[in-house]
């Protein structure tokens, strides 16, 4: 039997807790996450639920697990999303070069001149604040990220003699692309969608952070660091649950996209 | 004549700077069953000639001349017809094993994804045709390696899957281009002794491209000289070996170890 890389394993472990949480969230919270208890408000650790309360009393642990629906459910649909879209345009500008190239590079480029942030922003002017305008402002910064990425990977597969070795057989430029192209890049998209759905939960935390994510009562790790600011020294806590719930999740997503990799290119296979 | 070159000269153009010409007016020709040898230092386009006669050359190529295949000229083909000609009537046989094959693939769909294509045969079928090829090119358990992936195969094995590939749509002409350069001795002369076999036995031409005199003169009947994209000369393989006409001949012949040259003369 082939062992797994322990990567993969750790990132996996970490990853599924973090997802089980989220859907544990949607049926089941130690409390409410929206249920105010002014008595038992700044509460630490142990004292009052398994990771204290916060300055309105609500049980913080029962707020990470529903801002962990929050975070991943808008990380990983913009990223996949805005993923998919990405990779369509770079397999495109490989497949056909000249001015098709020129075209959806400079459109990438375009596009990648807005930090999420600032799209956000401007969406949120558009839109109002709230997970749709998180989504798409997270998804329209993954096109170019993904677009560039597919690009330059796929260039150095078409470029390899055993697509010559297609295009002599007769095979037109969508196969080659799905049969030759993609699987070859795959390692390199698995890794950059772990990282960038990673790099999706920071974008999201941001966002919430200066008010332009999820609206109040939706349970956000973002929120949740924005709202303990003033209590830093009172109750650390209150920063520390949502900062290393995000930087776990970011950890874990890291890890599984380098154990997939370890796993999926077949030239790092080990045989036993 | 199965292929007929006349004046071929193939141009690069540049941003901002003029075209640049690579290759210079070539003629050659090859007939039914010969095997024809390009030889040249890198750099003297044996492989862009190689590259025009299947018309994979990239978009910043410009050929012009005359490369009759059959009586119709490659240049002037439509991509559809051009695709079809690739598909059934040239092969083609790339230097580095490693990268001529898909890695995620396994060998046997790598063979068999031409005859599927262009001879519209079935996968049980086209499985069996592989089996045929595997045994072909001298892969030893044939019905094993089928399923394998190419790195789990050796440098000689995955050349010999390449030449696979390229017998999978039954050719007229294969083209081979340094095939045995990036392989050891002992397995450059398995390859080039398959590559012999298939033009007695199968009667197919064969253009074998190659910066190693040594290797052109074990099988190619007629040789094509080339420096910097020019003809220096050309004819039967013994002439040029033993009477060279041409300065570069020489010289190329002098830089080979004196051994090697000794029994390349007795051999010619």
């Amino acid at each position: 039997m082939r062992r797994l890389p322990k990567t993969l394993v750790l990132g996996g472990i970490i990853t599924v807790i973090m997802i089980g949480a989220a859907l544990l969230s949607r049926f089941w919270t130690p409390a409410d996450p929206t249920g105010m208890n002014i008595m038992a408000r700044l509460k630490a650790p142990g004292e009052v639920g398994l990771l204290g309360t916060d300055q309105i009393g609500r049980d913080v642990l029962s707020i990470i697990m529903s801002g962990a629906w929050t975070s991943l459910g808008i990380a990983s649909t913009a990223t996949l999303v805005g993923g998919g879209i990405g990779t369509v345009f770079g397999v495109m500008a490989a497949a056909k070069g000249g001015w098709v190239e020129r075209l959806v590079m400079t459109f990438n480029g375009v596009l990648f001149a807005f930090p999420p942030i600032l799209s956000a922003i401007l969406l949120g002017a558009l839109l109002g604040p709230g997970a749709v305008t998180s989504m798409v402002a997270i998804g329209v910064f993954m096109i170019p990220v993904f677009a560039r990425v597919t690009r330059a990977a796929a260039i150095q597969i078409w470029a390899r003699d055993y697509v010559k070795a297609a295009r002599m057989a007769g095979k037109q430029d969508t196969l080659i692309t799905l049969e030759h192209v993609l699987p070859n890049i795959s390692a390199q998209l698995i890794v950059q969608l772990a990282i960038q759905t990673g790099l999706g939960i920071l974008s999201e935390a941001g966002l919430s952070f200066l008010g332009m994510g999820v609206s109040p009562p939706t349970p956000s790790w973002g929120r949740m660091l924005s709202e303990s600011q003033t209590y830093l020294s009172s109750a650390p806590h209150l920063v520390l649950a949502p900062g290393l719930a995000i930087a776990i999740t970011v950890l874990g997503l890291n890890l599984l996209g380098d154990g997939l990799r370890d796993l999926t290119d077949p030239r790092r296979r080990q045989t036993t | 004549m199965m292929l007929d070159v006349k004046d071929l000269r193939v141009s690069f153009t540049r941003e901002r700077l003029p075209p640049v010409e690579v290759v210079h007016g070539v003629s050659f020709s090859v007939a039914r069953g010969e095997v024809l040898g390009i030889v040249g230092e890198s750099g003297s386009g044996k492989s862009v000639i190689s590259l025009t006669m299947i018309g994979l050359l990239p978009g910043t190529a410009q050929a012009t001349g005359q490369v009759m295949f059959e009586g119709r000229d490659i240049l002037r083909l439509p991509e559809r017809d051009l695709c079809k000609l690739r598909g059934n009537r040239i092969g083609m046989i790339f230097q580095e094993p490693m990268t001529a094959l898909n890695p995620a693939m396994r060998v046997g769909a790598q063979i068999a994804e031409g005859m599927i294509l262009n001879k519209g045969l079935s996968r049980k079928a086209a499985r069996a045709e592989t089996l045929r090829l595997l045994d072909m090119v001298q892969i030893s358990r044939a019905s094993e390696r089928i399923d394998s992936f190419p790195h789990e195969m050796s440098g000689g094995q995955r050349q010999r899957v390449g030449i696979a590939i390229a017998l999978a749509s039954n050719p007229d002409l294969l083209i081979a281009d340094e095939p045995t350069t990036a392989l050891d001795v002992t397995v450059q002369a398995e390859i080039l002794n398959i590559l012999d076999d298939l033009v007695t036995d199968l009667g197919i031409s064969l253009i074998l491209v190659s910066h190693d005199l040594g290797v052109i003169a074990r099988i190619a009947d007629r040789t094509l000289v080339m420096c910097q994209g020019e003809e220096m000369e050309q004819g039967a393989t013994e002439d040029i070996l033993r009477r060279p006409s041409h300065a570069y001949t020489r010289q190329l012949l002098d830089a080979m170890p004196r051994r090697a040259r000794a029994s390349l003369e007795e051999g010619a």
